[in-house]
């Protein structure tokens, strides 16, 4: 039987200590950098990203994990940042849409998105292929039923989603295999 | 000679988008930024008693805590103008904050602002009010025996009441009568970025505001006039905007209470609104009733359309969407009467929806149709060409384009619709198929003032192209990229556009559908008038391989001049501005939109054609697939319209299946007030559509023929849904959203 | 929110400690109700304890064939865990049928037992609410209750309880283990969601700072033919109208086992033991199917616009053993 991930039980030097509700300084691991900001406990890490790390590419939609549009990789796996408090993520890997493409070369899903017209407005964009990524990686792209459940957790309100499926399709029938653990 | 027009170009700002570099107006560094929290009032109707913000103030981080009392009067209210005219747009024609006066659930009656979102948002919860309590309207079923017939609606620019003909006579006379009611639950846009202003004083005159808009311009002056201060003193930037659909495209208070509470603090104050308060801050589709009366001959011919409309509005201004207007026109009836009726209740004032008013309208008049077609037993489509009009019904001008027949046509050999089969003659399963289908029509909407694009042209080939629009998803910046590189006959690598500021060539918000059209036909101008100033000054140079020609015989190919007839004689842009000592040449386009009535009747219009599986146990409703046709004019970037009017076609669906604001009369609050209450299509909604346009040509809209695809999608969905239910089922569907409970 | 301290356990005891010791602290898992509500002032805790690093995220098989879930499993590891999958398909479809996948990579199988109503008055503190602020009333008796529940509600509450997992967990008298200073327990599944009643605050048979440290899935045979029925507005990414989860054994043509239970219109996981009982040894049509469906629906009580969840529900629970009719039948 397996565990859910061996990452999630690496303790940290400070556990048992008492912090907050004040500014506490927080070291988080975002794109294969190591940030520290300090902030309230209650900041959650779509806050933190956008505001204090100036990572604005995760987006805020709702704020109340209905849209997805906050949708980033913690440990490989795509969790919504609004409805996780940016201190929990201490000693997890944070992934965002600023930590995807290799230098100026877009990853593939990006390419797709923007080959097969996937959004208009662009502001549920990242999140959309933040999931896109990790629904390949998990091999949930089997047909178009699969697709359309496994990327229902993201709202595009310019409604591109048939778009959306096709650029998923791309890069699945073109092997690019999207890694989600980097 | 085009090119770049109509080509299936990638988005321009595709590649930012889809690496999140696009600054969306919350995102927009600023040194120095404050968070601004509103506060809203939790009652419908009655004035606040007692204020204490005592808590608040102490709490930490807090910088200001703003109410009536403290925040200061605005100097002028603009009057409700819709953003298309280009002037001052102010989402209705009242301004909270002002006095202690209660009109509706979700008012603005506090502005925090602290260090950190988080501190703001708190302090905010912890101002104590306590309010007077009056008796509030928030539904029709509370009101309808006080409605009332608006001389005007819409900010004024359509009449309250129309009708031509003598429909009792003609009604009396009908060999058939279909007579129906539809009700419309409210809807709203919900653009997934919540609208976001960032204020920033750099001098008492002197400000600057990053807002998400429609309209950059009329955000300007609707500030100037609330703020007391000259357009000159006020800067609107828009990099990108993340959807609007109506909720941006007029002006409401954000933008002016985070100038307010930025000039209180001294710093910049950046104010988000949150996904709850889209609900009550920025419009809605509002909720309505329609009746529809047709009478029409046994062959089919329709000789009378009755349409009234019974809609709540705000205390504040006379709003109703134009649901009446392309009904009016979409089918040949010599007898026709349109009423709006209005109560009044205890809302903000509704706004514009995608496709404002035909969304609802042609929902009614399209399922009042197939309802005729049944009782006359003939094909839904056929009655559609029985009583297709040649030229427009209201004023007897013939269309400045149509293509609708086409467009039946071409949606016919798509859909597969004449191989159908019998109504409930269909079943897989537990699903009952059925098919049906609409009309889509929706009005060319012109500027009323000049609309102004800049070009320059430097002096190695390249051309930065300008005018205030701003990008929301519509894929502007990437069609004028594609105009304007026409225009000047170079490659659209060689292009930039810039829009997004007030600081630019002034052009009307992008809304009705005529955004790309009002900006494309300004670029168009600008480019080619630049185009022809090079080629004046080639042939008016002696050392020109071009002297002396005719300018007329010119043109511009790949950046190079030649003579249309010797392509070998010429010279590029490049070589002539630097043999000239030119750095660069500028050119500001202006074009003047033709008058409303221009001897044409102008709509654009289309065919929807949908197939439905119903649950027969469940009720449950799913679209398998849908075909829509539309003839848009000149499409100018293949890929992105096609988007514009799939993802329309797909707010149709939500119109149809899904989307519902329920009010609690009691709370005078809407109930399902967030994403996860207020339903839209997810991706397991969304079936794979047909989007296919059908080419007109059109010389009197404006100079490149476009007509605009940013709403035509939307309209006849609902209806064409509505009618493959009833198809599947044989149950009629008089109310929106059609909910499985209907069905069971 | 208002302003939280934080603090992260790495071993049971710490944790249940810590919140014991504090009546205004509470754990932290998923995150996905908890942050959810304390962003909109519903629940205040003052300090949150850390849970996510405790050793209760395995699966683990049980002496005698069943599999012990912990607390701390994430929903998307546990619908993909191929045992469970074999032995009670009806879980792994609960699950899967449940949130998005981001919240099920997030949210635990503790939390989503523990996870609280969608009643928009419970989320809006400035309505009445019996079950947030007991004793000022319930705004959805005659409210927009089109949600909400017909089965097990009293004048006091009438909000459906959420979860999916928790409808197919009932129908498998599964086992709560949970530890407290006092000790750790058991709690049969029933149990462990308690009826509105004249208490809606109180929704489980826990003492503050008592952790829900794993749930005990019984051998059962019969779920191996199990499966989970959700219907609903959306195609995806919503609550449930109505759902039912069926296991069910047919031997020439009468049921010899049966196990159903129903969600979406109920305050907690119905089990549908009116049903069952009627359908144990009766033949497997239609007419049984419908009789009991009838039955179970029979104490059922509507509030204005939920009134067609009582069809919904008795449609939905006939769909879903005449499926299951239709498989035995085949195989």
């Amino acid at each position: 039987m397996k565990s859910y991930r061996a990452l999630r039980t690496a303790p940290s030097p400070d556990h048992a200590v008492v912090r907050g509700p004040g500014e506490v300084e927080v070291h988080l691991q975002v794109n294969g950098e190591s940030r520290r900001t300090t902030i309230e406990p209650r900041v959650s890490l779509l806050d933190a990203l956008r505001d204090r790390l100036e990572l604005t590419g995760t987006k805020k939609g709702c704020n109340q994990g209905a849209c997805g549009a906050c949708t980033v990789w913690v440990d490989g796996r795509p969790v919504l940042s609004c409805l996780t408090l940016a201190i929990t993520c201490e000693n997890r890997e944070v992934t965002t849409i600023e930590g995807l493409s290799d230098g100026d070369t877009l990853h593939p899903m990006q390419q797709a998105f923007l080959d097969c017209d996937a959004f208009q407005c662009g502001y549920c964009t990242p999140g959309q292929i933040m999931s896109a990524v990790a629904l390949l990686a998990e091999g949930h792209a089997g047909d178009d039923t699969e697709i359309r459940e496994w990327m229902s957790g993201n709202i595009c309100r310019c409604a591109a989603y048939p778009h959306i499926r096709a650029a998923v399709r791309r890069v699945r029938d073109e092997g690019g295999r999207g890694d989600a653990s980097r | 000679m085009s090119t770049a027009i109509g080509a299936s170009l990638n988005r321009v700002d595709g590649r930012f988008k889809v690496r999140g570099e696009s600054r969306y107006s919350a995102e927009v560094p600023v040194p120095n930024l404050t968070h601004a929290v509103v506060v809203n009032a939790k009652i419908a109707s009655g004035r606040i008693v007692a204020i204490d913000t005592s808590e608040a103030e102490r709490a930490d981080g807090v910088l200001a805590v703003l109410t009536h009392r403290d925040l200061g009067r605005v100097a002028t209210v603009p009057k409700l103008l819709p953003s298309l005219a280009g002037l001052a747009a102010s989402g209705q024609t009242f301004f909270p904050m002002q006095d202690e006066t209660i009109h509706y659930a979700g008012q603005p009656v506090a502005i925090v602002v602290a260090d950190t979102i988080e501190r703001a948002d708190h302090a905010g919860t912890l101002i104590r009010f306590e309010y007077a309590t009056t008796p509030a309207t928030t539904l029709l079923d509370q009101a309808r025996d006080q409605a009332y017939v608006p001389e005007r609606i819409f900010g004024g620019l359509l009449p309250g009441h129309a009708s031509r003909g003598d429909v009792a006579k003609a009604l009396a006379d009908a060999d058939v009568c279909v007579d129906a009611t539809y009700r419309f639950a409210p809807n709203h846009h919900n653009p997934i970025e919540p609208s976001a202003s960032t204020a920033v004083w750099e001098d008492v005159d002197r400000l600057t505001v990053y807002d998400s808009t429609q309209g950059p311009n009329s955000v300007q002056f609707t500030l100037a006039e609330l703020l007391g201060l000259s357009p000159i003193s006020i800067r609107v930037v828009s990099h990108a905007v993340g959807g609007s659909f109506g909720s941006k495209a007029m002006v409401w208070h954000h933008p002016a209470l985070a100038a307010l509470a930025a000039r209180h603090v001294g710093r910049p104050v950046r104010l988000v609104l949150t996904r709850e308060q889209m609900f009550t801050s920025c419009g809605h589709r509002e909720e309505q009733e329609q009746q529809i009366t047709l009478a029409a001959r046994s062959d089919g011919r329709i000789t009378a359309l009755r349409h009234h409309k019974l809609s709540l509005t705000s205390p504040f201004d006379d709003w109703a969407e134009p649901s009446l207007q392309s009904p009016s026109v979409a089918y040949t009836s010599p007898n026709y009467e349109g009423i709006y009726h209005l109560v009044r209740g205890n809302t903000i004032t509704p706004t514009f929806t995608r496709a404002p008013g035909e969304a609802t309208g042609m929902f009614a008049l399209e399922c009042a149709m197939d309802e005729l077609a049944e009782r006359i037993g003939i094909d839904p489509l056929e009655l559609r060409l029985r009583n297709y009009s040649a030229t427009d019904p209201e004023s007897g001008k013939p269309w400045s384009s149509s293509g609708l027949t086409e467009c039946y046509q071409r949606a016919a050999e798509l859909f597969g619709w004449h191989d159908r089969p019998p109504p409930r003659s269909r079943r897989e399963g537990q699903w009952l198929i059925g098919t049906g289908m609409a009309s889509a029509l929706y009005p060319v909407t012109q500027p009323v003032n000049p609309q102004r694009a800049r070009a320059r042209l430097y002096n190695d080939g390249t051309a930065v192209v300008e005018a205030g629009v701003s990008e929301f998803g519509t894929g502007v910046f990437t069609a004028m990229t594609q105009v304007a590189a026409d225009g000047l006959g170079i490659p659209v690598e060689r292009v930039r556009f810039v829009g997004g500021s007030s600081d630019l060539p002034n052009v009307t918000a992008a809304v009705g559908s005529a955004g790309t059209s009002a900006v494309g036909s300004a670029v168009h101008l600008a480019t080619t008038q630049l185009r022809d100033e090079l080629i004046r000054r080639a042939v008016a140079d002696d050392h020109s391989p071009l002297r002396g020609a005719d300018p007329a015989a010119v043109q511009v190919r790949d950046g190079k001049m030649v003579l249309r007839d010797r392509p070998d004689v010429g010279e590029t842009y490049a070589d002539l501005m630097h043999r000239t000592f030119a750095p660069d040449v500028e050119v500001l386009g202006t074009w003047n939109p033709p008058p409303q009535d221009a001897g044409y009747g102008v709509h654009t219009f289309g065919a929807q054609m949908a197939e439905v599986a119903v649950d027969a146990d469940l009720g449950v409703v799913r679209v398998r697939r849908m075909v829509g046709v539309f003839a848009p004019g000149r499409v100018l970037n293949r890929k992105t319209a096609h988007s514009q009017l799939m993802g329309g076609m797909l707010w149709g669906l939500g119109q149809a299946l899904l989307e519902a604001t329920r009010m609690d009369p009691r709370l005078g609050r809407w109930a399902n007030a967030s994403l996860g209450d207020y339903l839209v299509p997810v991706n397991a909604d969304a079936p794979d559509v047909v989007v296919d346009t059908i080419e007109v040509h059109d010389e009197v809209v404006n100079p490149l023929g476009m007509k605009g695809v940013g709403e035509i999608g939307v309209v006849g969905v609902a209806a064409a849904i509505a009618n493959a239910v009833y198809d599947a089922t044989g149950r009629r569907q008089y109310e929106l959203p059609i909910t499985l409970e209907k069905l069971l | 929110m208002r302003p939280v301290s934080y603090s992260r356990a790495t071993d049971v005891a710490t944790a249940i400690g810590a919140v014991s010791a504090d009546p205004q602290s509470a754990f932290l898992a998923g995150g996905t109700t908890q942050v959810d509500l304390l962003r909109i002032y519903v629940e205040q805790p003052r300090r949150l304890v850390d849970i996510n690093d405790l050793p209760l995220n395995r699966i683990e098989e049980l002496p005698g064939g069943g599999l012990r879930l912990g607390g701390l499993a994430r929903m998307s590891d546990v619908a993909e865990e191929p045992e469970l999958v074999r032995r009670y398909p009806m879980v792994a479809e609960a699950l899967l049928l449940g949130a998005s996948p981001q919240l099920r990579n997030m949210a635990t199988i503790a939390g989503n037992l523990m996870q609280r109503v969608r009643c928009s008055y419970f989320r809006d503190v400035a309505a009445g609410c019996n079950k947030r602020a007991p004793g000022t009333g319930c705004s959805a008796l005659d409210g927009i209750n089109r949600g909400h529940a017909v089965l097990g509600t009293s004048d006091c509450c009438i909000a459906t309880h959420p979860s999916d997992l928790g409808v197919a967990l009932v129908a498998l008298d599964a086992v709560v283990q949970t530890e407290s200073p006092a000790g750790q327990r058991s709690i049969p599944i029933d149990d462990f969601f308690l009826l509105p009643g004249q208490t809606p605050e109180r929704e489980h048979p826990l003492t503050h700072g008592e952790l829900v440290t794993g749930i005990d899935l019984p051998p059962t045979p019969v779920a191996a033919t199990s499966r989970y029925i959700k219907i609903r507005d959306r195609e995806s990414y919503e609550f449930a109208l109505a759902s039912v989860a069926v296991a069910m054994s047919v031997a020439d043509g009468r049921i010899t086992e049966i196990r159903l239970a129903l969600g979406g219109v109920a305050t907690k996981p119905w089990r549908a033991r009116q049903a069952e009982r009627l359908l144990d040894g009766a033949p497997a049509t239609t007419e049984s199917f419908t009789r009991a469906a009838e039955a179970e629906l029979a104490p059922a009580v509507p509030h204005g616009m939920n009134a067609f969840k009582i069809e919904l529900a008795r449609r939905t629970m006939v769909r879903a053993l005449e499926s299951m009719a239709q498989r035995e039948g085949t195989t």
